[in-house]
């Protein structure tokens, strides 16, 4: 079939559309003026000042540590959400349990907030526990809603595997446990990888959520700069977005290149 | 070697702090399968269920100035009577005040429209990653999901600074001598920000469907006579109407609820339902009228799309 240029263009243009934005933001961090988008010579002061600032690093610190745990969490309860789902034949409540974890995936950000902090104050006024809203509350806010994205990822892979290695297992005599540690955890490590991955990334992205369920004093890195923007453009900021996109393509491009150098049929 | 518990034969001893933790999970008894269903069946119900159930129930409350800043619905007189009262007046407002309507209307209407707009920019894409070379694709892929794994709140932010009035567009436009033209704080820069930082989502469905597509049917319509545009209406767009409805799906939900973007890139007059929902909140503190927002909003956006998505399931395992 004859291909006109139209369709290159327009894809060209939408490559465009997606980093220049991007590729602005950076360039502009490194400028000498504190007009943002006017070029006033080339400095890297914004910086010095970023690394200076506590708020900045204290909120980074526990958006990290926020993030680790949380996707720790969603992936194991994921993992066994996804196994029971599919795994297993019938059980009460097989349907409900299916439509609770994926309604997280649907409902937005402002409901999961709004819902855990209610839950939180209800819980406190009664049972007194969790006392106050802090990094712990975050925890539990953001492993509920990672544990829906961990499951679907669990549920597609585990749909996809062949059932034969864990009834050849079973024929064996080992037990449904044995067979879920020794044959399909290792199967689907890849899986829980991206899974974990994902969560990671999610939490790190949260703003709303973590808005609403997070205490005085345990402001999460997206909270802060947040904060900042609603102010205005700050060269500080360009400063902090760039140093997480560096990171970021640099973890992308090296898990992409991994990927590609392993052989076709190892791929997950 | 311990000697205490008969190995299986052929089984190694445990050794190791893993081994001897499943050791301890089989002998406690804990392999049945209820071990493997309740912890995210409790945790879900906690956590998300109850949560909702809480939230109704403020939905029936009354605003008052305290700590919670609500009234409970069950009060207990002296004489060991329990009183039940249901505040109706958080709804019966939702409905009266043009506001709240206007805001759901205008939620769905922006959803829609950057979901048509993100569908126009992302197909083209998609078919153009779709019929590149195979070595081409995984890279292309690559820049298409490079920016969804930094953060959502800068990829927004981006946005001003290109859109401001003395911003990277206008600066260019005045530079060649043209006029400049207002677009950040108005509806134009929320289509942006959402077409932007939703068109991965859009993409990624797209290419997944284009990808199968065979040549042989295009070829058979070019032998046909049919012209490329004629062939992309009658063959290339009804085989991409799954993945057309993937994307779609994925652009639209998550666009309904937005904040972040409606609250960085609109205007102050721009409604969106979740900032009303997040004005009602944190700026007037009325709990159970946020509340009740919420509910609508559930019952109105979410319920209908869970249905949806239930029934695509349905007929999925049926076939």
């Amino acid at each position: 079939m004859k291909r006109g240029p139209l369709i290159p263009i327009i894809a060209t243009l939408g490559f465009v559309f997606l980093y220049a934005p991007i590729i602005s933001l950076i360039v502009f961090s490194f400028n000498e003026s504190k007009l943002v988008t006017v070029w006033g010579g080339f400095s890297t002061k914004w910086y010095g000042q970023l690394f200076a600032d506590p708020q900045v690093l204290n909120a980074g610190l526990l958006s990290l540590r926020v993030a680790a745990t949380s996707a720790t969490i969603a992936l194991i309860l994921g993992t066994l959400c996804g196994v029971a789902l599919t795994r297993f034949r019938r059980f009460r409540g097989k349907t409900l349990l299916a439509g609770l974890v994926s309604a997280p995936l649907v409902m937005p950000d402002v409901i999961t907030g709004l819902s855990l902090l209610l839950l939180f104050v209800a819980m406190e006024s009664i049972i007194g526990w969790p006392a106050g809203r802090s990094e712990l509350t975050i925890i539990l806010a953001h492993s509920t809603f990672c544990m829906s994205y961990v499951t679907v990822v669990v549920r597609s892979r585990l749909a996809d595997l062949d059932l034969s290695l864990e009834e050849a297992a079973q024929d064996l005599g080992a037990t449904p446990a044995r067979v879920f540690f020794d044959i399909t955890l290792p199967i689907i490590a890849p899986a829980l990888v991206s899974g974990w991955l994902l969560s990671f990334t999610l939490s790190l992205d949260d703003l709303v959520i973590a808005s609403f369920v997070s205490g005085p004093g345990s402001n999460t890195l997206p909270m802060v700069i947040f904060s900042k923007i609603k102010l205005g453009v700050s060269p500080d900021v360009n400063a902090l977005a760039s140093v997480i996109i560096g990171i970021v393509a640099l973890g992308v491009i090296i898990a992409t290149l991994l990927q590609l150098r392993r052989p076709k049929s190892a791929r997950a | 070697m311990t000697t205490e518990v008969p190995a299986a034969p052929g089984s190694k001893t445990p050794t190791g702090l893993w081994p001897m933790l499943k050791g301890l999970l089989v002998r406690m008894g804990i392999t049945g399968r209820w071990a493997v269903i309740l912890p995210p069946a409790l945790w879900m119900t906690i956590f998300l269920l109850i949560p909702l159930a809480v939230v109704f129930k403020i939905s029936f409350s009354e605003a008052v100035v305290a700590r919670p800043p609500y009234l409970p619905l069950l009060t207990f007189g002296d004489d060991g009577s329990v009183q039940l009262t249901l505040h109706l007046s958080n709804y019966l407002f939702l409905g009266q005040d043009t506001l709240y309507i206007a805001a759901y209307l205008n939620s769905i209407k922006i959803a829609f429209i950057s979901t048509v707009l993100a569908l126009l920019v992302g197909y083209p894409i998609a078919y153009f990653i779709a019929r590149s070379p195979d070595r081409w694709r995984n890279i292309l892929l690559m820049l298409i999901i490079l920016p969804f794994w930094s953060s959502f709140l800068l990829r927004v932010y981006a946005w001003i600074g290109f859109l401001k009035n003395n911003g990277v567009i206008n600066n260019a436009l005045q530079a060649i001598g043209l006029p400049q033209i207002t677009m950040l704080y108005t509806d134009f820069g929320v289509y942006v920000g959402i077409v932007y930082t939703y068109l991965p989502f859009m993409i990624l469905p797209l290419y997944t469907n284009l990808v199968k597509l065979d040549d042989a049917l295009l070829e058979a319509s070019a032998d046909l006579g049919a012209r490329p545009f004629r062939t992309f209406l009658s063959v290339t767009l009804p085989l991409s109407m799954p993945g057309i409805i993937a994307g779609s799906m994925l652009v639209f939900i998550p666009a309904i609820g937005e904040y972040v973007i409606p609250t960085l890139l609109g205007s102050p007059s721009t409604l969106m339902i979740g900032r009303v929902l997040w004005d009602e909140f944190f700026a007037n503190r009325d709990w159970p009228l946020a509340a009740s927002v919420a509910i609508a909003m559930l019952v109105v956006v979410v319920g209908p799309l869970m249905l949806l998505q239930n029934v695509q399931n349905a007929v999925v395992e049926r076939k």
